[in-house]
């Protein structure tokens, strides 16, 4: 494992993209930790003398708001620093449930074959055949809008992609030596699936986790958006953009920052994820 | 042919999935769905059992689900309680907005993307390749509500080139023909009376959502194209090609390319559920009376019967892509007919 690590890490270093991507992920993070620490103002906190304030370096800004202020007073830049750990704890949680749920039916479906095997990937085909953000709105539109459901929903639409990544992954490998070696010594289906076979499968796993936290954070922001994640006053970043739809004329910083911050995060995962790519799958990085 | 009848076979369990996930729909929704459908402020209780019974709801559950599909059969999806228009009249008024604005950029993004990628896989590794590779990564990572709202801040606000919403000028009554106001304003009696203007109009109007909708289409087909030429330019035929004394244009144009498309039209083809994801973003920004605005709003408005048929006819026209696809790919692909 420590080698598999260092190994993938030695690759990595030679991408300079998924650098790129590791560091502004790292910094989200940090930045999510310290935000209490390092927000100049509380988020939901109204200074109703100063609305819609642009930002400091622009004339008529205020030094004390630095990315100025939104439509009742917030402090806009305290607002997106909170709005990185509403969207990192969107994807971690999306990737985290989407994972768990679709290693499980993947690997069931891929080791035992035949009517589960069916079964499964029948509905997994059902849900890929609706269009990602429709599924999730049907999702919302039973459950009522919310971070939690929009959360739910998104995670719904996401396990296809593990359970089929999972489920060919486990048929290539359920046949090897290993697994008869394994099956002689006694092991049970379960001992067999989830610890001889899944660990073989890690690599498109990682990648597909990693890309999985892009889609997982677009998806929950465009809910947000059209107002069925995320409510007022939590300060997520689609949501933010959808209260500033009505200023994008007097107040054109309301509509682009929140943006730009979504834009970076999901970059930065698509990024590294790319590198992921390249190096666990030799067969891909000869093309590129 | 064997192929091709199983997979329309296997189209018979994903239809009827589709349809009892909408059926299944306004069953879920907690509460009770008669009152979802009066609305909230209830309603007297002979009017209550008059619509429990109107609606079939007094039945056992199965048999609701066989008139439900009965009904749909029969093109029968329910009627919009807001507007009161049955629910396929409502969607095939909105239908033609949202294929025209999705034809439009999907056919840029096709134009485009294509040339781009051939270009960057020949000039591999270079600048342009590089560039290119990234403005695509950062295209596929747009959260496209974002980007239709900086287009608008630019383009309409700022520089006062393109309208703000809506498919074509107030002042033009545009008699529906095709429904695609691209093809009707050319009609001779609009042009005889109105001119170019309703044209121009209905053109101007498409140009910023049609960007916003095609920058992931625009980028996935460039990284495909790109991808997929390498592949295939890395292949022995391609050695023998030009040794063979054939000039590079040939090469790339004939040879190569012909084979590196049957990928790319895949992709291109499964965009189409990516299209129908944008569009409802997309028509919600621009104010374009397309289905996803309809959708949307059905679902602020709590229109179930709406959301129910919306979900259904749009499920069903990816599903139909979808065997649309695998049909002209079997006869792209020789390799898939034996």
């Amino acid at each position: 494992m420590k080698i598999f690590i260092k190994e993938l890490f030695f690759e990595l270093k030679k991408n300079k993209g998924s650098m790129i991507g590791i560091v502004i992920i790292i910094i989200s993070c940090l930045v999510a930790i310290l935000a209490p620490i390092i927000a100049p103002h509380d988020p939901t906190n109204v200074y109703t003398e100063y609305l819609r304030l642009p930002p400091s370096f622009v004339t008529g800004g205020n030094p004390q708001f630095f990315f100025g202020t939104d439509d009742l007073g917030r402090d806009l830049l305290s607002r997106l620093i909170y709005g990185s750990q509403v969207s990192l704890s969107v994807g971690f949680a999306v990737v985290l449930i989407s994972l768990v749920i679709g290693t499980f039916l993947g690997v069931i479906a891929g080791y035992f074959g035949g009517f589960i095997d069916k079964t499964i990937m029948r509905i997994t085909d059902l849900i890929m055949s609706l269009p990602s953000i429709l599924f999730a709105i049907v999702i919302v539109a039973i459950m009522g809008p919310g971070i939690t459901n929009a959360i739910v929903a998104v995670s719904i639409v996401a396990v296809p992609n593990f359970v089929r990544i999972i489920r060919a992954q486990v048929m290539a490998e359920k046949n090897r030596q290993y697994v008869h070696a394994a099956r002689l010594f006694g092991a049970g289906h379960f001992r067999i699936m989830f610890i001889e076979i899944l660990p073989n499968c890690m690599a498109p796993l990682i990648v597909q986790a990693t890309l999985g936290f892009s889609d997982g954070i677009l998806n929950c922001a465009a809910l947000g958006f059209l107002g069925l994640g995320a409510q007022a006053p939590m300060s997520e970043w689609g949501t933010m953009l959808s209260d500033a739809r009505s200023y994008i004329e007097s107040s054109p910083w309301m509509v682009t920052l929140p943006g730009v911050c979504i834009l970076v995060i999901v970059l930065s995962f698509n990024l590294l994820g790319d590198g992921l790519r390249d190096a666990l799958d030799p067969r891909l990085k000869k093309q590129n | 042919m064997k192929y091709l009848s199983k997979k329309l076979l296997d189209l018979i369990p994903t239809l009827l999935g589709i349809s009892l996930i909408s059926f299944f729909l306004i069953r879920l929704i907690p509460g009770d769905p008669v009152l979802n459908l009066i609305g909230e402020r209830g309603a007297d209780p002979v009017r209550y059992l008059e619509m429990k019974k109107s609606l079939g709801l007094d039945l056992p559950i199965i048999e609701q689900f066989w008139i439900y599909l009965k009904n749909i059969l029969r093109g029968d999806l329910g009627t919009s309680v807001i507007s009161n228009n049955s629910v396929w009249s409502e969607f095939a008024e909105r239908f033609p907005a949202t294929v025209e604005l999705g034809m439009i950029s999907l056919f840029f993004s096709i134009l485009i993307g294509i040339p781009l990628g051939i270009f960057a896989a020949i000039k591999r590794n270079s600048f342009f390749d590089y560039f290119l590779m990234s403005s695509s990564l950062i295209g596929y990572s747009m959260p496209i509500f974002w980007w239709g709202l900086i287009l608008i801040l630019f383009f309409s606000v700022k520089l006062g080139l393109t309208p703000v919403s809506g498919r074509i000028d107030f002042i033009y009554d545009i008699p529906t023909f095709t429904g695609f106001y691209l093809i009707d304003t050319l009609r001779p009696e609009v042009i005889t009376a109105e001119g170019f203007a309703p044209f121009i109009s209905a053109l101007r109007h498409l140009i910023l959502p049609s960007i916003a909708l095609g920058t992931i289409p625009l980028a996935v087909i460039a990284r495909m194209t790109r991808s997929s030429m390498l592949e295939v330019l890395g292949e022995d035929y391609m050695r023998t090609a030009k040794a063979k004394g054939m000039s590079k244009k040939r090469i790339i144009f004939i040879h190569a390319l012909r084979n590196a498309l049957v990928p790319i039209i895949t992709t291109i083809a499964l965009l189409f559920g990516s299209i129908i994801t944008g569009a409802i973003l997309t028509e919600t920004i621009f104010s374009w009376p397309g289905i996803g605005k309809w959708i949307v709003a059905s679902i602020t408005a709590r229109d179930y019967p709406v959301i129910q048929g919306g979900v259904l006819i749009i499920s069903f026209i990816i599903v139909m892509t979808n065997i649309l696809v695998d049909i002209i790919y079997y006869f792209l692909n020789p390799k898939m007919r034996n």
